[in-house]
C-alpha cells in the first residue's frame, strides 16, 4: 500500500476507533470504581440503543439531530471557521419552522406546510449564523467569540417570545399552542405499519430521511460545485484562495449561512417531527455534540453520519443505563459522553504520531 | 586569532531541500560580521542553528573556543548567544522591565527579581548608550525602541555575541542610524555583532568582515573594505549553468500591459514600489531583475489584481484599472491575464487538494468546467490530464494529493494551468525556484513558446541568468525603484549587478525611504 | 397559639399520614409508585431535593416500598421514562416540575389506566392529578416578615429562571411587603433566562451584593439551588435572607430570616398514600395556605430573628388570607403584578 493511502487509512478509520476504544476503556474504569460490571452495562447500553424497537426509535431519532448539527459544523470547518453556535442557530431554526407554521392557513395541506417549515428552519438558522459570519468576514470579530454569544442571544430571545409573546394563553409552561396535525411530520412508528412492520412509539419521525438527504446535498455540495470548491479552497489555503479570485469574505459569509441552515433543521426533528409546538431548550447539547461529531467523522458527510450514530447510541443507550442501574446516575453517563468527546475531539490527534511512526515511516531522503 | 564563533562544515537538510550545505564560518571576537544572501539562501537555518532552535545533521559549533551541542536556545544564551529576531518577540502589553525579565524572572515572586533587573538594566543602558524607559509599555514605544528592548534582552541575559535578523527592515533612516550608533558602542565594549542582512550599503557601512550565501552554501568570505556592492551582488546571484536557449527574434506588437505611476506603501508605512512605469507589448518578454525583497513581490500582486491600487494605474488590453476602478484575480483572469505566482506552495495551489482540484484554481468559475454553479469533476480531472501530458507532469496522477508531487511537477503543472489557458498577458513568478535542472530547460521554452505565440510575459526572477536568456527587454528593480531599463542584448551580468546595487546611486538609497515615509 | 394554627393548616396532610400508616401492611404490596425528576437533576438543593427527601424517601423509610427513580437529561428522556415506567406497571408516577407538561399528557393518553400526579403543571386528562401550589400566599407571608425586619425599607428578590411561575413569588412577596409597608422598595432581579437560572449560585450572589449596594437587607431567593449563593451572600454581609421550596433555615442560623416552604414533598407523599388507600384523586389540587402547600418557616434556628410581635402579625395576616379576607394577586392570571 502506497504511504498516502495508509496515511488516509490510519486518519480516516483506524484513529478515530482507537479513540472511541480509549473512551470506553476509560468509562470501563470508572464503572468498576463505582462497583459496575463494564460487560453487563455495555450489555445494557446496547439493549437500550438497539435491542427494541422503542430504543431503536429514540437512537435514530438523536442521530437525526447529531447529522444536522454535524455537517453544520463540517461546512463551516470546511471554510476554515469554526461554528460553535449550532445551539442557537438550531434554536432558531426552530422559531423559523414553528413561525412558518403559524403563518399558514391551518388546513394547508401538509405537502406545502411541511416544506414551508423546513424552510423557515432554514432560513432562520442561516441567518441567524450570518451574522457572526458577517462580523468575522467585514469586522474582523473572532467566529468562536461572536457565535458563542449568539447562543446566549438566541435563548434569551426564545424565552422573551416563548414568555411574552407566542405562549399558550392561560398556560403557565413557556410554549405555544399544538402545531395544526398537518404541519406534523409523520412519526415512523405510523408509517411502518403500512409496509407491514411493526414498531413501538417513539420520537423517531421522517426528519431522518432529511438528514440522509442533507448527507448527500452536502456532500454534492462540498465537492460538486463551484461554491463548494471555492468554500474548501478558502478553509485550506486562504492565500491560494485570493489568488484565484475567490471572494473570502462573501464565502464566509455564505458557509456560515449554510451551517447555520443546517442547523437549524434541528428544530425540524425536534419541533415539526415530535413535540408539536414551540417550546423552550428542545435543543440543548446538539449544537455541541455536533462539533465532537463533525470532528470524529473527519468533516466528511458519511463519516458524520458514523459518528452521529455513535452519539445516538450513547445518548439512548446511556438514558437506559441510568434507568436500569441504580448506582449509575445520569451524572455518570454525561461524564461517559464526555470522555468519548475528550478522546475524539481534544486528544484526537493523541495516537497520531505513535501510528505513523508503526505502519507509515516516512521513507529517508537521501540525494 | 582570537574567534567568537567557528562552524565547521554545517551541513543540514529539509527532505529534499539542502539549506545548508557544508559551510564554514569564522568571526573574530569584537568584530562586526555581516551575512548577506538571497531569501532562502540559507542565513537564517544557520543562525537557527547556531542559536539552537535546530540541530546540524553534522558539523560542529565552537563558541569563544569550546565546543558545544546546542539542542535549545537556551543553551545557546547560556554560552553568550543573543538574538534579536525580524519580528520581536514581545509582550506587547507588558512593560520594558517585565519583557527583559520573560524567561530570566529569577523565583516564583517577580518584585525582587523585578528590581534586580532594574539595576543591571540601568548599568546596561549607560554602557551602551541604549536608552529606554523601562517602565514603558511595549506597545507605546516605535519599532526602533522595541528593538532596542529586544537588545536589552540579550545583553541582560549576558549575550557576547549578539545575531541580528535583517534588523533595519522595519526601521526609518534616523532609527538605522541610531542602531549603528549602538553597533558601535557594543563593539566597543567587545560584543562580536552578526547582521544578516540583503541591503549591502549597510553591509558596507557598518561591518568588517561579510559572507556571502547561496543556495545553502557559502559562497565567499571579504574582508569589508575590499569589496564593493556590485562584487558582493553578483556572489549572491551568481552564475548558474543554464542551457542553451534558442531564442528567435519576434517583432514585438501592440501593448497589452501598461503600468503608469504606481507606488505602493505596506501597512508599516515603509513604500515598496515608488513611481513604476512599463509598458509590455505583445510577443515580448520583460524581465525584472533585482536581488529579491526588493519589490518584485509586490509588483506581482498588484498587478495581478490580489493587492488593491493605491496610486497609478494598470491599463490591460484597454481597460484601465486605478485606485477607483479596482481590479481583482477574477476579472484580471476574464481580461484574459494569468499569473503564476512567485510562491506555489502559498498561493498557487492547495496542498491537501488533489492534482485535479489544483488544476482548476481560479478557473472553477469556467464554463467548460461547470454547469452553471455545478462543477463537473469528470471535466476537470480530463482538463488536468491533459495539462499533465502537455506539460510532462509526472506521476499523472490526477488522483494524487498536490503536496505529493515534486517541487518541479508541481510547478510544470501551475505553469500548465496558467498557461494552456491561453493568456494574452502572463505573469510568472520565480518560474524555476526549487525546481530540477530537467524541467529548467522545459519551462524555458514553454516560456518563450507563449511570447512567440504573440504573448506578453512579464517575468520576476532572481537568477540573473534566466533573465538575461528569456528577455527581449529587463527592467531593474532596486528597493522598490526601477533603476534601470534596456534591451537584453545590451545587458550583461555585470550592468545588471551595478543596477540591482543601485551602485551609481551616490546618496545613501535609505534617504529615499525616508522622503516617502509614512506613519503606519 | 402557633401550634394550633400550624397543625390547623396541615391539617389534610397529617391525616392523610395517620390514615397511611393504619392501612400499611394491608395494602404495601399493591402498590408500585415512581418518580421522575425534573431535569435539573435530583440533589438540585431545592425542588427535586424537597420531593426526595420530604416525599420519595419519607415514603420509602416508613413502608418500606421502593420506588422506581429516573433522572432524565432531556425533554425527550422524560417522555420515555414516563412511559417506561407506565408500561411496567408503576403507578402513580409523579412528575417533577411543569417542563414535564407535554409529557405527561403524552404518555396519560398511551397509558390510561396509570396514575400521574404532576406538580407545577397542567395536563388535564382523567388520569392525571395536577398539583399548584399558591406560591403567592406563602411569599406573601414572608413579604410581610421581610417588610417588618428590615431596617432600610429596601427588600431584595432574587428569582431563578424568568418565567411566570418565578414572578408570581416575586409579585406576591412585593404585595406582602407593601401591604405590611406601603412606602417600602422591592428591588427585584431574574438570575437568568434558561434553566440554568436554577443552578447558578455565583450569578445568585453576584445579584444579591448588588441589591445589597442598593440599600436592601433582607433578600428572597426563589431560585432553586442559586438560592445558595443568595444566602451565602447575605450571611457574609451580616444582612437577612430568605429561603424557599424546603425550609433552609438551618443553612445559616442567625440571617436565615425564615423559609417559604413548598410542600411539594409532602405533595408526592400524598399521592403514593392515598394510592395506597385506594382513595388518590384526578384532577386539580391546588395547595395554598389553607391546604398547607405553602406556609413559612419558624424553627429553633430562626426563632431569636422573630419577636413575638413579628409571629402574631404574620400569623393573623395568614388566617386572614385563609379566610379570604386578604386576597392575593397571582401574577399568573393575567401576567402582570397588579393589585
Amino acid at each position: 500500500m502506497k504511504r498516502d493511502t495508509r496515511l488516509a487509512w490510519i486518519n480516516g478509520l483506524l484513529l478515530p476507533l482507537l479513540n472511541v476504544l480509549t473512551a470506553f476503556a476509560a468509562t470501563a474504569v470508572l464503572f468498576l470504581l463505582i462497583g459496575v460490571n463494564p460487560l453487563e452495562a455495555a450489555e445494557t447500553l446496547l439493549y437500550g440503543a438497539f435491542g427494541y424497537s422503542e430504543g431503536i426509535g429514540y437512537t435514530f431519532y438523536y442521530t437525526t439531530n447529531f447529522i444536522f448539527t454535524g455537517l453544520a459544523v463540517a461546512v463551516a470547518f470546511h471554510a476554515g471557521l469554526f461554528n460553535i453556535g449550532g445551539e442557537g442557530q438550531a434554536y432558531i431554526g426552530g422559531l423559523g419552522a414553528g413561525l412558518a407554521v403559524f403563518m399558514l392557513f391551518p388546513e394547508l395541506s401538509p405537502w406545502l406546510m411541511i416544506p414551508a417549515s423546513v424552510l423557515g428552519a432554514m432560513l432562520f438558522g442561516g441567518a441567524w449564523a450570518s451574522v457572526p459570519g458577517y462580523l468575522q468576514a467585514y469586522r474582523g470579530s473572532h467566529i468562536v467569540i461572536t457565535t458563542i454569544m449568539f447562543n446566549f442571544l438566541a435563548a434569551t430571545l426564545m424565552v422573551y417570545l416563548l414568555v411574552k409573546v407566542l405562549r399558550e394563553p392561560g398556560q403557565m409552561t413557556p410554549q405555544t399552542v399544538l402545531f395544526p396535525d398537518n404541519a406534523w411530520l409523520p412519526f415512523v412508528h405510523d408509517i411502518l405499519p403500512a409496509f407491514g412492520l411493526e414498531m413501538e412509539r417513539s420520537p423517531l419521525n421522517l426528519s431522518i430521511l432529511l438528514a440522509v438527504f442533507m448527507c448527500f446535498l452536502v456532500w454534492f455540495f462540498l465537492w460538486h460545485t463551484r461554491l463548494g470548491y471555492a468554500i474548501r479552497v478558502t478553509g485550506l489555503n486562504p492565500h491560494a484562495a485570493v489568488y484565484g479570485g475567490i471572494n473570502q469574505k462573501k464565502i464566509i459569509v455564505v458557509a456560515m449561512c449554510i451551517s447555520g441552515a443546517l442547523a437549524g433543521l434541528v428544530g425540524i426533528n425536534e419541533l415539526i417531527g415530535y413535540h408539536h409546538r414551540i417550546i423552550m431548550n428542545f435543543h440543548l447539547g446538539y449544537g455541541f455534540g455536533g462539533i465532537a461529531v463533525a470532528l470524529m467523522g473527519r468533516n466528511h458527510p458519511f463519516g458524520i453520519v458514523i459518528a452521529a450514530l455513535l452519539f445516538g447510541t450513547l445518548y439512548q443507550g446511556g438514558a437506559e443505563l441510568a434507568f436500569e442501574w441504580s448506582n449509575i446516575s445520569r451524572d455518570i453517563v454525561v461524564v461517559m459522553q464526555g470522555l468519548v468527546i475528550l478522546f475524539c475531539g481534544a486528544l484526537e490527534y493523541m495516537y497520531k504520531p505513535t501510528l505513523i511512526r508503526w505502519l507509515a515511516p516516512v521513507q529517508e531522503v537521501r540525494s | 586569532m582570537n574567534f567568537a564563533i567557528e562552524l565547521q562544515d554545517i551541513d543540514k537538510r529539509f527532505g529534499a531541500v539542502h539549506a545548508n550545505d557544508h559551510v564554514n564560518l569564522q568571526v573574530e571576537t569584537g568584530s562586526i560580521h555581516g551575512i548577506v544572501g538571497e531569501n532562502g539562501a540559507g542565513k537564517s537555518t544557520l543562525m537557527s542553528i547556531l542559536y539552537g532552535f535546530y540541530q546540524a545533521d553534522s558539523g560542529s559549533i565552537k563558541i569563544f573556543g569550546n565546543e558545544y551541542q546546542f539542542t535549545d536556545s537556551h543553551e545557546a544564551i547560556a554560552a553568550g548567544i543573543g538574538m534579536v529576531h525580524q519580528h520581536f518577540m514581545l509582550v506587547d502589553n507588558f512593560t520594558v522591565l517585565e519583557n527583559v525579565i520573560l524567561g530570566a524572572e529569577g523565583g516564583q515572586l517577580l518584585a525582587e527579581g523585578l528590581q534586580a533587573a532594574r539595576q543591571s538594566l540601568k548599568e546596561l543602558e549607560e554602557k551602551y548608550g541604549l536608552d529606554v524607559d523601562l517602565d514603558a509599555t511595549v506597545d507605546s514605544l516605535s519599532v526602533g525602541l522595541q528593538q532596542r528592548v529586544e537588545i536589552l534582552k540579550a545583553l541582560y541575559k549576558g549575550a557576547k555575541i549578539l545575531i541580528l535578523d535583517e534588523p533595519t527592515g522595519v526601521l526609518t533612516p534616523q532609527e538605522t542610524d541610531e542602531l549603528f550608533k549602538i553597533f558601535a558602542a557594543l563593539k566597543a565594549q567587545g560584543v562580536t555583532i552578526i547582521l544578516i542582512t540583503h541591503k549591502l550599503r549597510e553591509i558596507m557601512a557598518v561591518t568588517d568582515t561579510v559572507s556571502v550565501m547561496r543556495r545553502g552554501a557559502m559562497v565567499a568570505h571579504l574582508e569589508t573594505p575590499m569589496t564593493s556592492e556590485s562584487q558582493l551582488a553578483e556572489h549572491m546571484v551568481g552564475r548558474k549553468v543554464l542551457f542553451n536557449v534558442n531564442k528567435e527574434q519576434v517583432e514585438a506588437g501592440d501593448v497589452l500591459l501598461s503600468v503608469k505611476h504606481l507606488n505602493w506603501t505596506d501597512s508599516q508605512g515603509v513604500p515598496r514600489l515608488k513611481r513604476i512605469n512599463f509598458d509590455i507589448r505583445a510577443g515580448e518578454v520583460l524581465g525584472v531583475a533585482g536581488v529579491s525583497g526588493n519589490g518584485q513581490s509586490e509588483l506581482l500582486e498588484v498587478l495581478s489584481g490580489i493587492t488593491p491600487i493605491q496610486e497609478g494605474s494598470i491599463q490591460i488590453k484597454g481597460q484601465t484599472f486605478s485606485p477607483k476602478e479596482q481590479a481583482n484575480p477574477a476579472k484580471m483572469r476574464t481580461m484574459g491575464m494569468a499569473h503564476v505566482p512567485e510562491d506555489r506552495h502559498k498561493q498557487g495551489m492547495v496542498m491537501e487538494f488533489r492534482a485535479a482540484e489544483t488544476a482548476i484554481l481560479g478557473y472553477h468559475t469556467d464554463d467548460e468546467l461547470s454547469n452553471g454553479p455545478w462543477l463537473k469533476p469528470a471535466l476537470g480531472r480530463e482538463r488536468c490530464a491533459d495539462l499533465m501530458q502537455a506539460f510532462d507532469v509526472r506521476p499523472d496522477d490526477v488522483e494524487l494529493k498536490s503536496a505529493n508531487f515534486s517541487g518541479g511537477n508541481q510547478q510544470k503543472l501551475i505553469l500548465a494551468r496558467e498557461m494552456e489557458h491561453n493568456p494574452d498577458v502572463l505573469l510568472i513568478g520565480q518560474p524555476t525556484r526549487g525546481v530540477d535542472v530537467g524541467a529548467i530547460e522545459f519551462i524555458h521554452q514553454k516560456i518563450l513558446a507563449m511570447r512567440d505565440a504573440g504573448k506578453a510575459v512579464l517575468l520576476v526572477s532572481v537568477e540573473l541568468e534566466e533573465i538575461l536568456s528569456l528577455s527581449d527587454r529587463i527592467m531593474v528593480l532596486c528597493d522598490g525603484e526601477i533603476t534601470g531599463q534596456m534591451d537584453a542584448a545590451k545587458a550583461d551580468e555585470r550592468t545588471l549587478g551595478m543596477l540591482m546595487a543601485n551602485a551609481q546611486q551616490a546618496h545613501d538609497p535609505l534617504q529615499s525611504i525616508a522622503s516617502g515615509e509614512g506613519q503606519s | 397559639m402557633k401550634n394550633t394554627l400550624i397543625s390547623k393548616t396541615i391539617k389534610g396532610v397529617s391525616l392523610a399520614i395517620a390514615t397511611s400508616a393504619l392501612s400499611l401492611s394491608a395494602m404495601a404490596a399493591d402498590i408500585k409508585p415512581a418518580v421522575v425528576y425534573s431535569d435539573a437533576g435530583k440533589f438540585d438543593k431545592s425542588f427535586s431535593e424537597a420531593v426526595w427527601n420530604n416525599g420519595v424517601k419519607r415514603f420509602m423509610d416508613e413502608t418500606g416500598i421502593e420506588v422506581k427513580e429516573a433522572e432524565p437529561t432531556n425533554l425527550a428522556q422524560v417522555e420515555q421514562y414516563l412511559k417506561r415506567l407506565a408500561k411496567r406497571g408503576h403507578s402513580p408516577i409523579v412528575a417533577v416540575g411543569f417542563s414535564q407538561t407535554n409529557a405527561v399528557l403524552a404518555a396519560a393518553q398511551e397509558y390510561p389506566d396509570t396514575q400521574f400526579t404532576l406538580l407545577d403543571g397542567w395536563a388535564p386528562e382523567p388520569n392525571v392529578q395536577n398539583v399548584g401550589f399558591k406560591e403567592h400566599e406563602g411569599s406573601f407571608l414572608v413579604g410581610v416578615l421581610a417588610a417588618m425586619k428590615s431596617e432600610s425599607g429596601v427588600l431584595g428578590f432574587v428569582g431563578g429562571m424568568d418565567i411566570p411561575l418565578i414572578s408570581a413569588f416575586g409579585c406576591g412577596y412585593e404585595q406582602g411587603a407593601k401591604y405590611q409597608n406601603a412606602d417600602i422598595k422591592v428591588i427585584q432581579n431574574m438570575t437568568g433566562s434558561t434553566p440554568a437560572a436554577f443552578g447558578n449560585p455565583s450569578k445568585g450572589a453576584e445579584l444579591t451584593r448588588s441589591q445589597m449596594e442598593s440599600g436592601a437587607d433582607v433578600i428572597f431567593a426563589a431560585a432553586g439551588g442559586t438560592g445558595t449563593g443568595v444566602y451565602q451572600a447575605a450571611a457574609d454581609a451580616g444582612k437577612y435572607a430568605i429561603g424557599v421550596d424546603s425550609n433552609q433555615n438551618h443553612l445559616h442560623p442567625g440571617t436565615m430570616l425564615t423559609s417559604m416552604v413548598k410542600r411539594v414533598g409532602e405533595a408526592t407523599y400524598l399521592s403514593y398514600t392515598s394510592a395506597m388507600e385506594d382513595n388518590w384523586q384526578a384532577g386539580p389540587v391546588t395547595l395554598g395556605l389553607a391546604e398547607g402547600g405553602v406556609d413559612w418557616a419558624l424553627d429553633e434556628h430562626n426563632r431569636p430573628l422573630i419577636t413575638s410581635q413579628m409571629e402574631a402579625r404574620v400569623n393573623d395576616i395568614k388566617a386572614k388570607i385563609i379566610a379570604g379576607d386578604i386576597v392575593v394577586h397571582d401574577y399568573r392570571t393575567d401576567n402582570a403584578c397588579t393589585y
